[in-house]
Formats: C-alpha cells, structure tokens, sequence
C-alpha cells in the first residue's frame, strides 16, 4: 500500500479525510492542527466544521454545495504547507487532587512503577501537555507529552462509569475527562474545571493544540473550587498567545 | 399554554431536528433525524419548514392529548397510521386536533422511524443551536415520558394540506469504499458488495450493525482514533460491519472499510432488525450526484404538496384526485 502522507482521503460525500500519518507522535498532530486553522482561515465553500484528531483532519461537507476535486486539491495543498510549530493554542493551568477519593489508583500505579505516589504526582505536575483531540464523549480531552516513566497499559477490566473531570493515565497518554463515562484509563486524580459547561460561555474550554499544566490543589479545597466551577467561573488560569 | 401533552410513548421517542453542528471537534455527536425525507415530508403538511423539529417514533408509536387550542399535525414514515379524536387520518395529510382530542400514533409497520409534526412547530428551549435529543450525553434532554408538554410555537401557522403518493425507492445502500479500505484483505470488498447482510437487533440511532459474512482485516484491528460520521461503516476485530448513523460519537478508533453516502442513510435507518441489505459501491463524484438528486427530489415532493381549506376525510379523498383535486394553489 502507498502511504505518501499527508493523503487526502474521499469519505462518502460528506466528508474529505486528511491523513497526516499513522502514529500519535507530537509532530504529526501538530500538522493536524495547523491544517485545521488553515481550513478556517480559508472559508472554504461547502465545508461545515472540521474535527482535529491525533493524526489527521477530518472535513465534514455539504455535499449540495462543496465541490469534492476542487476541495480535496486545495486540501492537499494546505496539507503540504501545514507545518508543526506554526500555530501555539493558549497555556491552560489546571487544578488537581491527587489521590485519595479523588484518585483511586494513585497508590497502585505509583506501585506498579516502583515509585511513590508522591514521586507520581511530581511528575505529572512537571511536565506540559498538549491538547491532541477532544472526543469519545462531550469534552473529554486526549493530552500528549505524558513522561514515559508513568506509561501505563490500560486496566483489563474497564470502570462503567468514572467521575467527571477525572484526570487519568492510559497507555502512553494522559486525559481530563468531563462528564461521567465508562473508561480502562487508570484515575490519579480529579480536577473541578469542568471542560463542558453547558450553562457556561464558553461551554467548551480547551481546544485541540492547546497546551496544559497541571497544580496539585489539597483536597480541602475542592468543595469551594467544584462550587464556583459549577457556577459558571473558570477556575483554570490561562494564558493567551 | 397550548401543546402536546404526553400519554404514552415507546422508549425511544425523542424530538430531532436536522441536527446540532459545528460542536463535533469537542465531541458533540449532531444527532438529528434519522430518516431526513420523511421528517421533511410532515413538516410541510403542516406548513413547516422541512427542517423544523418533529417527534420521532422508533418502532413503537405512542399517545397524546392536545392541550389549549387547536393544532395541525401530520405524520410521515413507512406504514404508520394516526388518529386524531378518533378519527384516522389519511397517509399523505395532514389534519387539525381541537383540544382533548387524543393523537394516536401507531406502530411503525413498514420501517423503523416515523415522524409527528405540529404546525408551527414546537416551543422548546433547545441546547446549543438544536432541538435534537441525543440520549447518550443527555445533550439537548432525554427521550419523551408520560406527563410531558410540548408547548406549540406558533399553531396558527399550521396548514392543512395533502401529497401526492410517491413511488419508494428501492436498489442497493450504495457505499463508497475507504476511508481505510486498505486495512482489509481483497475478499472483504467483494464480500461486501457481494453478500446480503442482516440488520441485527441491537442496532439503534448511534449504529446498524449487520450479520453477514465476516469482513477480515490484513493486518491489526485497532487504529490510531480518527474522525468518523453518520455512514462511515467501521469494522472492530470481530469482522462485523457496524455502519455509525447520526448519534454517533465524533471519533473511532476502528479500521473504516467503506462510507454509506448520505443519498441513501435515510433509507438504510427504516430497515427493521432482520431485514436484509444489499450493498454496492460508487465513486466519489456518484456519491454526490445521488445527494443532489436526493435532494431535488425532495424539494419537488415537498412542491407537490398541496394546502387545503378543509380538513381531508377518507370518503373526500376517495372521490378527489390528490393532485389535482380543491386546493388552494399555494
């Protein structure tokens, strides 16, 4: 099989997938990320909206008024021209609890790894994450940029259901989750930031190619962080560009 | 208040309008009416807006009770039946309920989904630019229940009208193959446009899911999650074809061996568990040539109808001919 990435590829009429490789890998996201805002950019008749995810750009379509060649070439060289690094998404800080009720497999993972739960928390606090794609259910984000000593396989019995903002480790990723969904990630901890508010502008927070941090927060905070995050105020600091 | 007060209704009774977009890249499935034509169709019996919000049945039908004022409502989906104060309605009309008159929706007979409009449409808060109820996330609410209203917007709007009947459409779900077609050994494709697949019974508005000959791929099963929609047939290690319909999540990380087009996803949701389907693939460019064909063909069905100043009755309609009978021209 050829695989001369980016390919663009028809699916049904509806929609034009561009394909930046197989792999989560920073580098590949980050094209998905700068074709995305070039799509914008361009207004391109006939597109509808347009979904990032780890490794391509899928282009949903009007199929009454897009016209499928013409697109699909354009695509194909905004693909080329998309570069990583072009575009900077804003710095989130998040607020976290680890452990505890909050993070009910805190202590094995840290166990598994041969580390302390402190040692666990350490790490995941030192390093920036990257937004790589929002999906599964409303709001729930997929974060590249886990430190590899905490890569964890997924629980071979998944949880029917987790809290929501459930801040997790899942093979060589990481996640905040927003409503509450069944998951095999493992819970290390649990942010009152809510990534969807449907009351709230706006109702969602984070978007694909936005950078996180995250703050370790005592849990005697989290009632009064939950309640105004519930009320409407967004309780992650954030930087803009 | 005016409305439409619940009496019962089957479990997956819910209001859809065409859909909620520009939220799929947070992961917001559209949702929406899963058979487009025969939503389009009872909203403009009533004088609607082919995209207004209608209440949509799901195999079972259900009962309510006209509340306030008057309305006009019409029906529309394969081999259904309703009755206003007792009274049946003819397929094709629409009819006003006064109030306490009970609608009776029937079961739907001859496909999956059928659709209820009120004309004038109905007064509902919506969430984030849709009326469509997507059960999964609870976004824009939760499927009907006894007891509830749905107020009425503007019931003086409504119209009294009546189609012309329309041949059905028949022939293979046409698919385009890929986006991932290349995931799977030679015999798959052929399998797939050369087998009969059933519907099988757990399927429902996120996904069909078909038995048939086993669609195996060439190498791994899983791929690295990407962007998915409404047609898009993806095909999990066990080889049997699930084809994602409109309340579908935004993302899967399934190999895709194919793509229904959207001309024929109306017709492929109003096949009832253990119904067989055929498949057949086009291009590209067909697959757009069959949207716009689809549509024109609405457009001409919903130009077709005809308001009228009377209400339609059986024994009216029996001696009328529909099209070119009394109406009023507009």
């Amino acid at each position: 099989m050829t695989l001369a990435y980016p390919r663009v590829v028809p699916c049904g009429d509806s929609a034009i997938a561009v394909e930046f490789g197989a792999r989560v890998d920073a580098d590949i996201n980050q094209r998905v990320i700068a074709l995305d805002h070039a799509v914008r950019v361009a207004a391109l008749p006939g597109v509808v909206e347009c979904v990032p995810t780890y490794r391509s750009l899928l282009v949903h379509l009007d199929p009454l008024i897009a016209e499928h060649g013409k697109l699909s070439l354009t695509l194909a060289r905004l693909a080329r021209e998309a570069r990583a690094g072009t575009t900077r998404g804003r710095r989130w800080r998040v607020p976290v609890v680890y452990g505890g009720d909050h993070g009910a497999d805190l202590d094995d993972l840290a166990a598994l790894h041969g580390l302390t739960p402190e040692k666990v928390v350490e790490i995941h606090t030192g390093s920036i994450y990257r937004v790589y794609m929002i999906g599964f259910v409303p709001g729930f984000t997929y974060l590249g940029g886990l430190d590899s000593r905490l890569a964890t396989p997924r629980r071979n019995t998944p949880r029917t259901s987790i809290p929501g903002g459930s801040v997790s480790i899942g093979g060589a990723q990481s996640a905040i989750g927003s409503v509450p969904s069944p998951s095999g990630w493992h819970l290390i901890g649990r942010t009152p930031v809510l990534c969807f508010h449907p009351g709230r502008d706006p109702v969602f927070l984070f978007e694909a190619g936005d950078e996180i941090t995250f703050e370790r927060v005592h849990a005697g905070r989290w009632e009064r962080l939950a309640a105004r995050s519930e009320a409407g105020d967004i309780i992650a600091a954030c930087e803009s560009e | 208040m005016t409305g439409l007060r619940v009496i019962d209704c089957g479990s997956g009774t819910t209001v859809q309008d065409r859909g909620r977009f520009g939220l799929r890249r947070y992961g917001v499935s559209t949702s929406g009416t899963m058979d487009i034509d025969s939503a389009a169709l009872a909203n403009a019996l009533t004088g609607n807006l082919p995209e207004m919000a209608c209440i949509e049945f799901q195999m079972a039908g259900g009962r309510f009770v006209v509340e306030g004022g008057q309305a006009v409502m019409a029906l529309s989906g394969p081999g259904c039946m309703l009755r206003i104060g007792g009274y049946s309605v003819p397929d094709g009309c629409s009819a006003k309920g006064e109030p306490g008159d009970v609608i009776e929706v029937g079961p739907v007979r001859g496909g999956v989904f059928a659709y209820l409009a009120a004309g004038g449409g109905f007064d509902l808060p919506g969430m984030m630019g849709s009326l469509s109820v997507h059960r999964r996330s609870g976004i824009g609410g939760r499927a009907l229940a006894p007891g509830d209203l749905l107020p009425f917007k503007s019931p003086d709007r409504g119209k009294l009208s009546r189609s012309a009947p329309a041949s059905a459409i028949a022939g293979p779900i046409r698919l385009v193959h890929g986006p991932q077609h290349d995931h799977f050994a030679a015999e798959a494709l052929e399998f797939l446009s050369g087998s009969p697949f059933a519907v099988r019974p757990d399927s429902d508005r996120m996904a069909c899911r078909l038995d048939g000959p086993p669609l195996l791929h060439k190498g791994e099963a899983n791929i690295v999650s990407d962007g998915v929609l409404a047609g898009s047939i993806q095909v999990p290690g066990d080889g049997i074809p699930t084809i994602l319909l409109r309340d579908c999540q935004t993302t899967g990380g399934y190999p895709k061996i194919a793509t229904v087009i959207s001309a024929d996803l109306g017709r492929l949701a109003q096949v009832a568990p253990g119904g067989i389907v055929h498949f057949s693939s086009v291009t590209p460019e067909e697959a757009v040539d069959a949207a716009r064909t689809a549509a024109k063909r609405l457009r001409e069905r919903i130009s077709a109808i005809r308001h009228v100043r009377t209400e339609p009755t059986t024994e009216s309609l029996l001696g009328t001919n529909l099209v070119g009978g009394v109406t009023d021209g507009r």
